[in-house]
């Protein structure tokens, strides 16, 4: 017998409605006949290629610079910590937009770091390094929270034993605090991609537009809305189904334990 | 009041408030859909329009113009509707939303812009074509990028554009952040842009001319002011506006 009181019932499925329904509204929309061939255009694969290897080297790069990051902020004191780990998080709530024109202005060309990558050669902007720049800016934070959560619910007793048998830090970090965290990893990793897939705001702001080489998904789907609605249609639904497949492998029921 | 009570008061309030605006406003208001680049001139006129109509508010949703033609045809509410092109303004009259012929009333054409210190030395269309040169334009899906494509083909120019934008505004973000050697925008936006941006005219340009054109609607509820506001673009003051802005006039 469940204590809720009855009248949660009516917004809780008013809630329900108003977040399913448009999805339905947006698979009403799709030009079946058509469908296939407006995915497989050479716009739509170009983006669908360029927006998958992007999103793949930014859950890469996250992973990279992200677990140590949520290791520091899970296993070490130090003054000032929860103040960092605000910061650090701050990209989940910055509109992408914002954290686009911070990015331009640290490496674009006339920006923080632009002379030294000029002196090095390297431009940035409007490259697919931009896309993948931006994309890592904005799904950072997912893969940090998701792993620090994991690290303090695991704890370290685990991790103390091993290192009274003599195991070193490192050892004890891959053979005992890694594979504890793996679930929480890969879930983050998971939510990481996600994120990096879906971002425009900070893409279209730093990086630019041209097919095949800045054009994500989104873009495209932002600019074929003018001139093709329907291909922008099919495109939202391609996304609509990467977004359940990772629901599906994160499981959020599983996650939150 | 007890707490719990205040918070609930405080929570009646903030859902009501959205609504209170919702009404029909008590004084007549003349609802105008405008392209974006007719922002600064359209927000003058309409004040001139109400110091003439006293008790009337003019209202204004400025945006691409494909997408506000898009929103008009979902039947947004609107008494006019502006676009920067002959395409654009298709949209509109071919879903039977006015039973009038558009008036025409500015062109406007593109220019190249660079930043201030023109750091590529660009000095007419050829040079946008050059190895080294980031341009920037309009992706071909929209109206300033159609523009872009007819101005190369006149021209014969192969453009390799580094980044197709999808508004004209984003084509001069990014040269105003010095992101881009150049691009190609409408002459009124470097106008806008002031000093630091270079325009710089070209010949070929006039191988596209957006032909501005504004049309009343027929589900809008203000039929005479609409008639009225078109008037006031069409006449003197509007298109001293206009020319002042950048944009080719009637006369």
């Amino acid at each position: 017998m469940t204590l809720l009181p009855r009248w949660v019932y009516l917004p809780a499925l008013l809630g329900v409605a108003f977040v399913l329904l448009p999805l339905v509204a947006l698979v009403a929309q799709v030009n079946w006949a058509d469908f296939g061939s407006l995915i497989t255009s050479d716009a739509s694969t170009d983006a669908l290629w360029l927006s998958l290897r992007t999103a793949s080297a930014s859950t890469l790069l996250c992973v990279l610079v992200g677990v140590p990051m949520a290791l520091v902020l899970a296993r070490t004191r130090f003054p000032g910590q929860g103040l960092l780990r605000s910061l650090v998080l701050l990209p989940l709530v910055l509109p992408p937009v914002v954290g686009g024109l911070a990015l331009l202005y640290t490496f674009g060309r006339r920006g923080l770091l632009g002379s030294t990558l000029e002196v090095l050669d390297i431009r940035i902007a409007f490259s697919t390094l931009a896309v993948v720049l931006a994309q890592t800016f904005v799904a950072l934070p997912f893969l940090v929270l998701s792993l620090e959560g994991a690290l303090r619910t695991a704890g370290h007793r685990y991790e103390t034993v091993a290192a009274s048998l003599g195991a070193g830090p490192t050892t004890v970090f891959r053979r005992v605090t890694l594979p504890l965290v793996l679930p929480g990893l890969l879930a983050g990793a998971v939510l990481s991609f996600a994120r990096a897939l879906g971002e425009f705001g900070a893409t279209i702001t730093f990086a630019g537009s041209l097919q095949g080489v800045t054009r994500t998904l989104p873009s495209e789907i932002y600019l074929q809305r003018e001139g093709d609605p329907d291909a922008a249609v099919a495109l939202a639904l391609v996304l609509v189904a990467v977004a359940v497949l990772v629901i599906a492998v994160v499981r959020p029921d599983r996650a939150a334990r | 009041m007890k707490p719990h009570r205040a918070a609930a008061v405080l929570t009646a309030v903030a859902l009501a408030l959205p609504l209170a605006g919702c009404g029909t406003p008590t004084s007549p208001t003349l609802t105008v859909f405008a392209a974006a680049s007719l922002t600064e001139v359209f927000t003058a006129l309409g004040e001139q329009f109400e110091d003439a109509h006293p008790g009337v508010s003019v209202r204004f949703s400025f945006g691409g113009s494909s997408d506000l033609a898009a929103q008009v045809v979902e039947g947004a509410p609107a008494d006019v509707f502006a676009a920067a092109d002959a395409a654009t303004m298709a949209r509109v009259t071919d879903a039977d939303l006015t039973t009038e012929a558009p008036t025409p009333f500015a062109t406007n054409t593109l220019t190249i812009v660079t930043p201030s210190d023109n750091p590529a030395r660009i000095t007419d269309l050829d040079d946008l074509a050059g190895e080294d040169v980031a341009l920037v334009v309009c992706a071909p899906a929209v109206p300033c990028g159609a523009a872009a494509e007819k101005v190369a083909a006149a021209a014969a120019l192969d453009l390799r554009p580094v980044s197709e934008e999808q508004n004209v505004k984003d084509v001069l973000a990014k040269v105003l952040a010095g992101e881009a050697d150049a691009g190609l925008v409408y002459v009124t936006d470097v106008r806008a842009a002031g000093d630091s941006v270079q325009a710089i005219t070209f010949p070929e340009s006039a191988a596209a001319v957006n032909q501005y054109a504004a049309v009343p609607l027929t589900d809008g509820d203000q039929q005479a002011l609409a008639a009225d506001f078109l008037d006031l673009l069409t006449g003197p003051a509007g298109q001293a506006l206009l020319a002042a802005a950048g944009f080719g006039v009637l006369r």
